[in-house]
């Protein structure tokens, strides 16, 4: 998979993540056990039998927030992990997990860098594929031939991005809402900080934060409680026990409002609305969560969708949603118009937020809200995919065991009042970052 | 089912097939599966239920598949089909615009729907009590759109807005419409999925209301469920809310096959873009129309050969060997409805041109007719049919979307208990033999991006 094309991939699961994860619940949900390893590795697992296959995740704090002064390195450590480790080189790895059906992936988010594998449990099939994976885990080489490689793939997938009037935007909305805080950095990197990062920079990197102090592990699936045990072992049981990796400075506030502008060769423009919004365990994540579920998180029906695309058929998209992180992750509201639509869309986007701070949502909004998370709760653990994206999460943020049986009921404790509450005081329609890359059209006036 | 991110009212537009050819390669039958248990009706109107029991999750999918996509438009209204699917969420009778999705909302649902050349589908998912909601509604928007003219005004601008969003504004995307334009003369797959720009600008609802009549109806439906419920309880509910609707009158489609390629073709776009990107097609059948069973196998095989996963030849060869490329992929989908391409697209390594890189493509392919794959080879294409044949039951969405295909086409559903079988029977000699009867020039078609210069673009910033 070209690395064009798999950063393309993560940007879009990226955004699935905040809609369908941000939520779970309640009747059955999976049981999940947890210990720790001997050299300190959280784990979390459930059982799962009914498919003859196991999913692993290890993930470890150790996202571009971790990059310093080099932005990419947590990317690119995160790639070069499996570009050679221990006798064998990228090729001998491939070859390995596809040999017996395994599917293997790293991605390096904001938060998270992540190591994923699903196989089947046939014994033998599985020892392969985990002993490979362990191998990527303990012993990569970063090799110097790959890593010259990675890095002209890398400047290859940011020329891709700015070709992408989207990913302009994106970046451009993350810096103007970060400013100094490392959630600014671009994950990929920039043009420049690839260049400087060498092999010493990726093993000093994997050696502070790819320890088990640092670590997390998530596996559901058909192993048993001894199995699971013994693979969460042999998996990290040889990194260092380490130092969990130092808290993040607060992602302070915006002290102003903001709107940064791009011409772009294209027939929309796209817009982006926004600021630091919400943390994961965040006292006001529920309300928040059914609040803007009502603004703009849930498709039709939503205040924005209604305005935006179905009154005025001004865009095939528009939503919001918070993107809840370690620290304040994004609050963000967004939309692509043909560009003598903009100003009229993006006016139109304000004042559907301001209207909805000022005035809350309807009794019945809240009724149909609530009806549509806690009656979907089913639907958000009905696959060994699902199940084990949320206890990562659950395991990685802190979040109490009981999440997810008690999401419907956190989700049917929300008001009105305290939505419209907690929106007032996290949201500040005055202080917004707004984002326009599209092609040039008269600016009327925005207000 | 490409992540059509929060994506409402989605369309495939053919590049999923990169991205999907693993997972093809991935859909069999597989010695550590169990084999699939499809009860199959056919109501008196017609109308087709496939039924999988799942009873893993206390949920059921439900999708809806009629046999009408844009390979059944023609020039001047290309694009009606997705049009009419976004029109499907308008409103009926009994159900104002809107209404149906805040009903499936109010039930915990999630609903959407995909318009392909083949197919336009609808589904819901829920929690398993509530399908007869589902039903019912589905059931009264087979036959009862009102269509309202104010509605489709809207809408159509939507639509419009849709198009810019996924392929006027996306240099791949423009090379790939355009490219299947140059490839396919008198196929249907000629025709971008979502429409000709010009035809969906002077699209009028006038043009929806026969479409609709004509293929909106059960004999030209497949209703697909599963999850978990019992199949003759999924029966008894579909009896109930479709066994009344009539049968419409469907006359025969026109063939309208592909005229034979005499030699190569070639198009270069010219867009604003910064990367280069090649497109390369040739001409193929697949299993709807392939004389021999075996040859859409083999194909499979080869396109797996060349990039089912990491380990494949242009991941080898090209990206990480030579470093021609920085992506190079296969694609091949053996269940379209008319013969189709075995595509290959690649995006050259900095320092390299797209001459260069088509070559080294090249090269690789007649290194395929040349000489047999290895052993080695073959056992992990085989490995991965066996286990992605586990993996797909982990979505009951995924089976439920072979399904309808499959029977949408006119293949029928059984086909998904053969895959796996059919794959691990090939040979090294086989594929070789496909490579070599099929990815010949003379039916070839090249596609080329040269970026053009993107403006200068300095950022504006003002406070206030």
């Amino acid at each position: 998979m070209s690395v064009v094309n798999r950063i393309r991939i993560l940007v879009i699961s990226f955004v699935l993540l905040s809609l369908n994860q941000v939520a779970v619940s309640a009747e059955s949900a999976p049981r999940i056990q947890t210990w720790k390893t001997d050299n300190g590795a959280k784990v979390l697992y459930v059982y799962a039998p009914q498919l003859p296959m196991v999913d692993l995740r290890i993930v470890f704090d150790a996202g571009s927030a971790r990059d310093g002064k080099q932005a990419g390195l947590a990317n690119m450590t995160s790639t070069m992990l499996s570009k050679g480790a221990g006798d064998w080189d990228t090729d001998a790895l491939a070859e390995r997990f596809d040999s017996v059906g395994a599917v293997f992936s790293t991605s390096a988010m904001r938060d998270m860098a992540s190591l994923s594998l699903r196989s089947l449990n046939d014994q033998k099939l599985l020892d392969k594929a985990v002993l490979t994976l362990q191998t990527v885990l303990t012993q990569p080489r970063f090799d110097n031939k790959e890593l010259a490689r990675m890095r002209r793939q890398m400047l290859i997938a940011l020329k891709a991005q700015l070709q992408s009037p989207g990913a302009i935007a994106n970046k451009m909305f993350y810096r103007a809402l970060y400013g100094r805080h490392p959630y600014a950095s671009p994950s990929l990197g920039t043009k420049d900080s690839i260049k400087t990062i060498t092999r010493k920079d990726l093993r000093a990197f994997y050696k502070r934060y790819y320890v088990a102090g640092n670590a997390l592990i998530a596996i559901v699936g058909d192993v048993d409680l001894r199995q699971a045990k013994q693979l969460a072992n042999k998996l990290i049981g040889k990194l260092p026990k380490g130092q969990p990796a130092p808290a993040l400075a607060p992602v302070a506030a915006l002290k102003k409002a903001e709107v940064l502008r791009k011409t772009y060769p294209s027939t929309q423009t796209h817009v982006l609305v926004g600021q630091p919004g919400l943390r994961r365990g965040d006292a006001d994540y529920f309300a928040l969560y059914v609040g803007n579920h009502i603004l703009g998180g849930s498709g039709f029906g939503s205040r924005i969708m209604k305005e935006i695309r179905e009154k005025r058929g001004l865009a095939y998209s528009s939503y919001s949603y918070f993107i809840p992180m370690r620290g304040l992750g994004p609050f963000q509201m967004g939309l692509q118009t043909s560009n003598d639509q903009r100003d009229e869309a993006l006016a139109l986007l304000n004042k559907i937020l301001r209207n909805f701070i000022k005035e809350g949502p309807t009794e019945k909004e809240m009724q149909q809200a609530i009806k549509n998370i806690t009656g979907g709760f089913p639907l958000r653990i009905d696959s060994n995919k699902d199940i084990i994206g949320y206890i990562a999460m659950i395991g990685f943020y802190d979040l109490p065991l009981n999440y997810l049986e008690t999401f419907n009921a956190n989700v049917e404790a929300v008001t009105a009042a305290k939505v419209q509450d907690a929106f007032r005081r996290r949201i500040h329609p005055d202080r917004l970052v707004t984002v326009l890359v599209g092609g040039n059209a008269p600016q009327k006036n925005v207000k | 089912m490409q992540r059509c991110i929060p994506m409402l009212r989605m369309m495939f537009l053919g590049l999923f097939v990169f991205t999907g050819i693993s997972s093809v390669a991935l859909a069999a039958d597989g010695a550590t599966g169990s084999k699939n248990t499809v009860h199959e009706f056919t109501l008196k109107n017609g109308l087709k239920l496939l039924v999988k029991e799942d009873h893993r999750a206390p949920v059921v999918v439900s999708q809806i598949w009629y046999k009408v996509g844009s390979s059944y438009e023609h020039n001047g209204t290309t694009g009606v089909s997705h049009v009419l699917e976004h029109m499907m969420f308008k409103g009926t009778k009994k159900h104002g615009p809107g209404e149906f999705s805040k009903i499936i909302a109010e039930n915990g649902g999630r609903e959407n729907a995909f318009t392909g050349r083949d197919y336009t589908a609808y589904f819901q998912q829920l929690e398993k009590s509530r399908l007869p909601i589902s039903f019912e509604l589905e059931a009264d928007r087979m036959r009862n759109l009102t269509l309202p003219a104010d509605q489709f005004k809207k809408e159509l601008a939507v639509v419009i807005e849709e198009r810019r969003m996924r392929t006027e504004d996306k240099p791949d995307a423009l090379v790939y419409e355009k490219f299947n334009a140059a490839a396919w003369v008198s196929s249907p797959y000629h025709q971008p999925i979502i429409g000709w720009m010009n035809d969906l600008h002077n699209l009028k609802v006038g043009d929806l209301r026969p479409w609709y009549a004509r293929w909106y109806a059960p004999n030209n439906a497949t209703l697909v469920v599963a999850g978990d419920v019992k199949a003759d309880d999924v029966l008894k509910l579909a009896k109930k809310y479709f066994a009344d609707i009539p049968p419409s009158d469907l006359q025969p489609l026109k063939p309208r096959i592909e005229a034979p390629q005499k030699g190569p073709r070639r198009i270069t776009v010219r867009v604003p873009a910064k990367l280069p990107y090649l497109l390369m097609g040739y001409k193929v059948p697949v299993l709807k129309t392939a004389k021999q069973d075996w040859e859409p196998y083999a194909l499979e095989v080869l396109a797996g050969i060349i990039s089912g996963g990491n380990s494949a030849r242009f991941p080898k060869e090209l990206v990480r060997k030579q470093q021609i490329a920085v992506s190079a992929d296969a694609g091949y989908n053996l269940y379209a409805r008319q013969a189709d391409l075995f595509l290959l697209d690649a995006t050259p390594a900095a320092g390299h041109s797209v001459a260069e890189l088509e070559k080294a493509i090249l090269a690789q392919l007649q290194r395929l007719k040349d000489q047999p794959v290895t052993t080695q080879e073959l056992a992990r294409i085989k490995a991965q049919v066996v286990a992605g044949k586990v993996y797909e039951r982990d979505s009951i969405f995924y089976q439920a979307m072979q399904m309808g295909t499959l029977e949408t086409v006119g293949l029928g559903w059984q086909r998904m208990d053969e895959y796996a079988d059919k794959v691990r029977a090939i040979t090294a000699e086989q594929v070789q033999q496909v490579a070599k009867k099929y990815l010949r020039e003379n039916s070839l078609t090249v596609a080329v991006l040269e970026p053009q210069p993107l403006a200068k673009t300095p950022v504006a910033s003002h406070s206030h």
